[in-house]
């Protein structure tokens, strides 16, 4: 790898001018939204059409030189943290919906185009796209896909990849494949579904085919608040076994509640645990689900209780819930925001056992959950400026995460392994598990040169 | 050939590991087109042996279930507890398992909105080296290494033998209701399906003929259904009639095996866009063939017949850039048909889960 000449060679590709070298400019990429790593690229290269990713990427191939391809930069994991000395590949002027086509309820989009730019697009014909990660105001879709992003709304839609049905790749060596189409079916292995979470270790995403959903007829959001959390885990439960799949459902204990207060102010009801049921579909099922909800609220004991349809008070009330992160930032000069899953009838479980441990250790956590799947959010309040306050934060970040394993969870629910948690994959993996993994990156990238350091670490490292 | 029997993991490892010659998994056997040929050179790798449910906690939605466990055992275990699998896999026999199921990556009629891809959330199988791995988990949510259980589905053995599946699961509605909308020509029909896909009312299932006649289903709670049947059947003109009785249940049973496909043909299932559907009916229809359109229009099922060469049918549909996967009248050289998808990704994936080319199934 030699730099001088890799940039030469994307000079003579026409490139000179987007590439991006000063100090300043590249300490806008040197990090993304896990503050706590910085790296220092070699050069940002801006792209403005899929045939560039494909140049950058074969340039990148023919000198071995690694690569990252970042979008808003948004990633809680690191996805999108720099390799020193390598490349970064800024997909945001990549952004364009190119079509929606209303009776087949497909979007096909660039990877630089925002989440919200895709429902945007799409709302003119009723439809929307469904997952929706609490920052997809500014996210682009190919992070998303990337990574596997979740949301709220995951509960009854799915997972980013579910809403994926075709794509177009560079592969690391530059060349372009077609994965997947425009069904929602398909034959032969799922290699779109693959694609998607492979935290940009197989390549760049260049164009996406995404599946939207009607926008409903009808929504209700409900708010009720518990002396407790286990009794909000409870009236989860009692929800999801009297066989209803609500859209969303989501607690806030009482830190995350007053965070979020002292941000947004959503004007939530007081208490020590905060339980977001919100219900769509049409419009006379939605209120007799909603007369169900109610009822099992009351039965599980929840105090203040409200219920809205009103859209700008249920905007409201989930900006109170997807700023609960940067809302933490209030309470706390420095946050580890966790994200891990257990199996959903052993969330009071884990929520007692993140309390002894917070206690134990004298560190406050707020904790932020998408109950119905059993996706917790443990926010680890700390500040920097204290002698051992961050190893101490992360030390109680590594036992919640052994905890969520322990309990037949995983590591991570939306957020990704990325650079944070590869250290992790071996609480979760056996190594075949994860050589496994190591052979099939292998095999479509052997220099490892797409996204190095993200989610495995590297034969040599572990050696 | 005669088969391999394996009944354990350990017995999956060993015969990958020492079996001479090239190998195709199977179970209950049913669908026919993808196991070996009695002359050929591939020997199967029967596990329906390997069978049964090693967890299930109702309020999880989600169990774990080797790949050997009967469709009709899951179905009946699901069902006492108020659930059901939403991609409603075609039942075409008695046998079909879990892992055929997966295997062959097909969703069923009854699977609008809830393809079976969405719900294989882990996977423990035995690649072509021997190795025993996992990729996945047993919760709902997970983020963690390569989504190895969505790249199963559908994979017919070639990548792995699956001995292990977790999977989602939805409560299973009290209630359903079927509403048929008259034949108004194919150009209306899927007008009318556009509509009624983006329209207010969800619907589990949305078949269409190839004269234009609709069927759809909803479920949900039984006070309501008979009320939403009605608004469904005057949402789009002209109007559609509720099926009522025992027909109701009846029609998607006979649906979900595929009845109406004749002894003597084959079922393809080719996925494909709605605007895409015109062209390819009309030249199947040239041909005598007996086709129908379901989920909305994704899917062409097709009954292509058992004395005609797939070869013809796959020919016919690369030449319009589609797939298809032969499931039933018995084996064929390549059960994949059309265009192939995945290109030098899918090559290297294959290349590094197989190396020695051990597995046969689903080659191309």
């Amino acid at each position: 790898m030699d730099a001088e000449r890799f940039l030469a060679a994307l000079r003579d590709a026409g490139l000179g001018d987007r590439v991006l070298r000063s100090e300043s400019q590249l300490a806008a990429f040197g990090s993304d939204a896990l503050t706590a790593f910085h790296q220092r690229p070699l050069a940002v290269v801006m792209i403005e059409s899929a045939d560039e990713v494909a140049t950058v990427v074969r340039l990148c191939h023919e000198h071995e030189m690694p690569f990252v391809a970042r979008g808003s930069g948004t990633s809680l994991s690191g996805g999108s943290l720099p390799v020193e000395g390598g490349i970064v590949i800024a997909l945001n002027r990549l952004n364009r919906v190119l079509s929606v086509d209303p009776d087949a309820r497909l979007a096909v989009v660039e990877p630089g185009a925002i989440n919200l730019a895709v429902s945007a697009a799409a709302a003119p014909h009723g439809l929307a796209y469904a997952p929706d990660p609490s920052s997809q105001s500014v996210c682009t879709i190919g992070g998303n896909l990337a990574f596997n992003s979740g949301g709220a709304h995951c509960l009854k839609h799915g997972m980013t990849a579910n809403h994926i049905l075709g794509l177009r790749v560079v592969l690391p060596d530059g060349e372009t494949v077609e994965l997947g189409g425009e069904s929602t079916e398909h034959v032969g292995p799922d290699w779109t579904g693959l694609f998607c979470g492979c935290e940009g270790l197989f390549g760049i995403a260049v164009e996406a085919t995404l599946r939207l959903v009607p926008v409903p007829e009808s929504v209700r959001t409900a708010l009720a608040v518990f002396d407790s959390l286990e009794r909000a885990g409870d009236a989860v439960a009692a929800i999801v076994g009297a066989g209803l799949v609500p859209v969303a459902m989501e607690i806030m204990d009482a830190l995350a509640i007053e965070a979020a207060e002292a941000s947004v102010k959503p004007g939530y009801p007081k208490g020590e645990a905060l339980l977001i049921v919100e219900l769509e579909g049409e419009e006379e099922v939605v209120e007799h689900e909603l007369a169900a909800v109610e009822a099992l609220l009351r039965e599980a004991g929840c105090g203040e209780m409200r219920t809205t349809a009103d859209p700008g008070e249920r905007a409201l009330i989930w900006k109170g819930r997807k700023s609960a992160f940067s809302a933490v930032g209030w309470l706390s000069p420095d946050y580890i925001v966790q994200d891990g899953v257990v199996p959903r009838t052993r969330l009071g479980e884990a929520l007692r056992e993140i309390d002894r441990l917070s206690a134990e250790r004298g560190i406050r956590v707020a904790n932020v959950f998408h109950a119905g799947d059993g996706n917790l959010h443990p926010l680890i309040l700390f500040d920097g400026r204290e002698d051992g306050a961050v190893e101490r934060a992360e030390e109680l970040a590594a036992d919640i995460l052994a905890l969520c394993v322990d309990l037949g969870g995983s590591i991570t629910g939306e957020h990704g392994v990325g650079v944070e948690k590869r250290d992790y994959m071996k609480l979760m993996f056996s190594p075949d598990d994860l050589g496994l993994m190591e052979d099939v990156r292998a095999a479509v990238d052997p220099e490892r040169l797409a996204n190095r350091g993200k989610m495995l670490i590297p034969p040599a490292v572990t050696a | 050939m005669s088969a391999l029997v394996a009944t354990t993991a350990a017995e999956v490892q060993e015969a990958v590991r020492e079996g001479d010659g090239p190998l195709i998994p199977m179970a209950g056997g049913t669908h026919t087109a993808t196991l070996p040929d009695q002359d050929g050179p591939a020997r199967a790798l029967d596990v329906s042996g390997l069978a049964g449910v090693v967890e299930y906690d109702p309020a999880e939605l989600t169990f774990t279930a080797r790949p050997g466990t009967p469709l009709a055992e899951i179905d009946e275990i699901l069902s006492d507890h108020g659930q059901h699998l939403p991609f409603d896999p075609p039942r075409l026999g008695a046998r079909g398992t879990l892992g055929g199921a997966v295997a062959a990556g097909v969703t069923g009629p009854g699977g609008f909105a809830a393809g079976i891809r969405d719900f294989v959330v882990g996977v423990r199988f035995v690649d072509g080296t021997g190795r025993l791995a996992m990729g996945g988990g047993k919760v709902v949510k997970n983020a963690a290494g390569f989504d190895l259980p969505k790249l199963m589905v559908g994979s017919l053995g070639r990548l792995g033998v699956i001995v292990e599946l977790s999977m989602k699961v939805f409560p299973r509605p009290a209630a359903t209701a079927t509403v048929r909308f008259p034949a108004a020509g194919l150009a209306t029909g899927l007008a009318t399906i556009a509509t009624l896909a983006r329209g207010p009312i969800p619907v589990s299932a949305l078949d269409l003929d190839s004269d234009g006649a609709i069927t759809a289903r909803i479920a949900g709670d039984g006070a309501l259904i008979d009320g939403r049947a009605m608004r469904l059947a005057h949402s789009v003109q002209p109007g559609g009639q509720p099926l009522v009785g025992d027909a109701e249940a009846a029609l998607w049973d006979e649906a979900r095996r595929f009845a109406w496909v004749p002894s003597d043909a084959r079922l393809v299932v080719v996925p494909l866009a709605p605007r895409r559907v015109v062209a390819l009916d009309q030249e199947l229809g040239r041909l005598g063939i007996e086709r129908r359109y379901g989920l909305a229009a994704n899917v062409a099922w097709i009954a292509w017949p058992t004395a005609a060469p797939v070869a013809d049918l796959s020919d016919l549909l690369a030449a319009r850039a589609l797939s298809g996967v032969v499931l039933t009248g018995g084996p064929v050289a390549e059960p994949l048909l059309g265009a192939a998808s995945g290109g030098a990704f899918a090559r290297r994936i294959a290349g590094a889960l197989d190396p020695a080319g051990v597995f046969v199934g689903g080659r191309r």
